[in-house]
């Protein structure tokens, strides 16, 4: 039996008093994909560092075809045909795709000048390799998040690298550039380069691996090949508790008043004659594809399409709602999807980002009732459950997961009728995603919100939604109560739509 | 997108040229004075010493920094190397200029020591040392004026070398100072090392993000200081060629001078966010920048009127360039 590719062996690495990994034993054969799953945090990405020479284990050994490597650097491993795709790709977006492509080449090559026909004559190789459409001569930044990361593996592999590890290649993609960089990912495989898939995203992990190695805290926790696994299984081995999918078996009575009632809703070249109504309590699912409307019937009702037609009625009342002001004031709120950038003041406290609606209401003659403010604060991290000692450290040191409870926690804080939610759980992992999709599902029972929860993640709407909307080219084209469809339905739907 | 609109998101410099051509010709349309080849080639002429300084700050402003500290760098390289001239009987021009290069490197050098082993914000670091660099000058070498009568000779001849002269209608001679060619050369070394060397490339990936730089091979700090470094020493270089110009040595010399450049350099199409930016935008930039405030006298405007010109220069090019850099990032 031939050695394998790559394999760690007991390997132990901590930073300061932390342990990071422990004991960790992991193989890769030739042209295998192997995917490697755990939540944040559990040690991910020390392990992409160790194999990746970035960090040197503090225990055991890494071998390459067998061999012992003594000591391995980051030209070491590149040496050893080692590539990795981080996350953010790396890339250069002031630079054209074909001088990403060719600045490392020459770089190793030791190169002083610059020919510019050289550098495209790299790139057009290393392109066709690949086997993909990418215009050369444009800016990296002007691509869209799929041709970064084209332009990423195609430039990895130019080093005829036998191993490619991709860190969560999979999280800004929409379902059919992941289906297309699954292809890309099976012809490198058909090559005899083996890849690490490192992700959280159960789907994804048992469609494409071979292998499967689950690491919690630092610790090798499952292995073994992809067939001996289902989701449950992962989760269990990823959270190390069992998540069950428990669904939203709440039922709005039949007559209660409609909380939201929208008719014939229509923004010229976004969205047609849109319909809806949402019972108080009720969580409505929103799907479609990209560019289906469902974002901007989401900001159309956080009244930032002040340009519509048609009539929107909250608890019976007729109110047009042109501007966030006016939308807050009816008691809707909005968490956007991506939350870094559109949801949170990164610089800021939990606290602050916290009281960033309510400062009005907190305010007296102008000035913040500093006393009632840090009480709110403090009443919601406890209401949310946010892992955190006390609320004045920076919101950057939460976990995604925790985040979006900020975000969410923030517009609870306003006691808002209607929580429009847009990708409640995007980046964030299987664990704190079930404590979200409980609390929201508490809320609405509880409160008597009504949810509108816009996502790509068919078993979450599953889940939790009542009723499932779908939305194509600005059309509402189904709403389907949850008992009458499932995920693999939905999925159907969706592809036929495409 | 419209092809122009597209042509111009590409080629920045298509949009200076187009404000330069504007400029020029709406100045000429209010006074035909404009054209006269004097007028012509003394705007030329002042477009030397800003549009050299701004090759400094473009190289700075590409790698994602700023720089404040070469108007200082350039007083402190030109009076020093006057003074020694002066005091050491040396008077000749390769030398010379060599010096004021000189002096501008070491001093280009402390930016870097700052910039790369204490991480400090390249306006911070230059703000000090440009302030501590003017200060040594004026409290430990002296604030006297070297005015024309006591300057080496060689500096002013060399300075006065005109390429060519042509006659005027009103029978007078109009030359152009061959400085101009000076500054060509300058600048085209600039672009052939931005352009066509790893080192150049190095800039501009240090622009787009340094980890990322760091993770293909570029050397981060052997870049820093071939950066801070040659913009010192180009400073330096800019400060000696303005004394020979304008035949005086004055330590007090360009106060305030950084924002002009700035202005221009952000004319031409360099983002402040680093990473963008060329070589004939910012000659360009800098002439744009040199036309419209020297013009107000011939276009009757009180020359008081310049700072509020170049202020809201310095606005209007830096709002246009972030507004398209964020419709880029978007």
């Amino acid at each position: 039996m031939t050695a394998p590719l790559i394999e760690l062996r007991h390997v132990g690495k901590s930073f300061a008093a932390v342990r990071a990994l422990e004991d960790v034993s992991l193989s890769i054969g030739r042209g295998e994909i192997h995917c490697l799953a755990g939540e944040n945090g559990s040690g991910k990405s020390t392990l992409i560092k160790v194999i990746s020479g970035v960090w040197q284990p503090d225990q055991g050994e890494l071998l390459i075809d067998g061999q012992r490597i003594e000591s391995m650097t980051p030209r070491a491993a590149i040496t050893h045909g080692v590539q990795v795709i981080y996350q953010d790709f790396s890339l250069f977006g002031n630079l054209s795709v074909a001088e990403n492509l060719a600045l490392s080449s020459e770089l190793q090559e030791g190169r002083k000048l610059v020919s510019w026909r050289r550098v495209r004559e790299i790139a057009r190789r290393a392109i066709d390799r690949l086997g993909v459409d990418l215009p050369l001569d444009a800016l990296v930044e002007t691509l869209p998040t799929s041709g970064k990361q084209l332009v990423a593996i195609a430039r990895a592999l130019m080093s005829d690298p036998r191993l490619l590890i991709m860190d969560e290649p999979t999280t800004a993609l929409t379902g059919r550039e992941v289906a297309a960089l699954f292809r890309v990912v099976r012809d490198i495989q058909s090559r005899g380069i083996a890849v690490l898939f490192v992700s959280h995203k159960m789907r994804e992990m048992l469609e494409i691996s071979e292998r499967l190695t689950v690491i919690r805290s630092g610790r090798v926790v499952a292995a073994g090949p992809i067939s001996e696994f289902d989701e449950a299984a992962i989760t269990r081995a990823m959270t190390g508790q069992e998540i069950a999918a428990e669904g939203y078996r709440w039922k709005p009575s039949p007559n209660a008043a409609p909380l939201l009632e929208v008719e014939n809703l229509t923004i010229p070249g976004q969205l047609e004659d849109v319909s809806l109504r949402i019972l108080p309590g009720e969580i409505v699912g929103v799907s479609g594809l990209l560019g289906s409307g469902r974002t901007e019937l989401a900001l159309a009702l956080f009244g930032m399409q002040p340009g519509y037609t048609g009539r929107i009625r909250i608890a019976g009342q007729e109110v047009r709602l042109d501007s966030v002001q006016h939308a807050i004031e009816h008691g809707i709120a909005y968490v956007p999807e991506d939350r870094l950038t559109e949801g949170l003041f990164l610089a800021q406290t939990i606290d602050r980002n916290m009281l960033a609606t309510s400062l009005g209401r907190l305010s007296r003659a102008g000035v913040v009732q500093s006393g009632r403010a840090a009480r709110d604060a403090a009443g919601m991290i406890r209401e949310m459950a946010i892992a955190t000692p006390t609320g004045d450290r920076p919101v950057t040191q939460l976990s995604g997961g925790n985040q979006q409870r900020v975000v969410i926690g923030r517009w609870l804080l306003n006691d808002p009728r209607l929580l429009i939610l847009n990708g409640p759980t995007v980046g964030v992992d299987v664990g704190s995603k079930s404590g979200i999709h409980r609390k929201i599902r508490e809320l609405a029972r509880a409160r008597g919100l009504g949810v509108l929860m816009i996502s790509d993640d068919l078993p979450e709407l599953v889940e939790n939604c009542n009723r499932i909307l779908v939305l194509h080219r600005g059309r509402l084209v189904s709403d389907t109560p949850v008992e009458a469809t499932s995920e693999t339905a939905l999925g159907e739907q969706l592809a036929a739509l495409a | 997108m419209s092809g122009i609109a597209n042509a111009f998101r590409r080629h920045p410099e298509l949009m200076v040229a187009a404000v330069l051509v504007l400029t020029v010709v709406t100045i000429g349309l209010v006074n035909p004075v404009f054209w006269q080849p004097s007028n012509l080639f003394s705007l030329l002429r002042a477009s030397v010493v800003t549009g050299i300084l701004g090759l400094a700050v473009l190289l700075v402003m590409l790698s994602g920094g700023i720089d404040v500290s070469f108007p200082a760098f350039a007083i402190a390289a030109m009076y020093l190397t006057v003074k020694a001239m002066i005091a050491w009987g040396f008077d000749s021009i390769l030398p010379a200029f060599a010096m004021a290069t000189g002096i501008g490197l070491l001093l280009g050098l402390v930016n870097a020591v700052f910039v790369h082993y204490l991480r400090m914000i390249p306006l911070i670091v230059t703000l000090g040392t440009g302030t501590a660099v003017r200060g040594f000058i004026l409290g430990v070498v002296g604030t006297s004026q070297i005015n024309i009568d006591q300057m080496p000779p060689k500096l002013i001849d060399f300075a006065r070398t005109q390429l060519f002269s042509v006659t005027q209608a009103d029978g007078s001679q109009a030359g152009l100072s061959a400085m101009v060619l000076v500054y060509a050369v300058v600048a085209l070394l600039i672009h052939l090392l931005l352009r066509h060397t790893m080192l150049g490339r190095g800039i501009y990936a240090l622009g787009g993000g340094e980890e990322a730089a760091r993770r293909v091979g570029f050397n981060i700090r052997q870049t820093t200081f071939l950066i801070y470094g040659l913009a010192g020493a180009i400073a330096g270089f800019a400060g000696l060629l303005h004394g020979a110009m304008i035949w005086t040595a004055n330590p007090r010399d360009m106060v305030g001078l950084e924002l002009d450049v700035i202005a221009a350099v952000v004319l031409g199409g360099a983002s402040i966010f680093g990473g963008r930016g060329t070589v004939i935008g910012t000659i360009l930039g800098g002439l744009t920048l040199v036309v419209i405030t020297n013009s107000l006298i011939i276009l009757g405007i009180d020359t008081t009127w310049q700072r509020v010109v170049v202020g809201l220069i310095v606005i209007a090019a830096t709002a246009a360039t972030a507004w398209r850099d964020r419709k880029r990032i978007a």
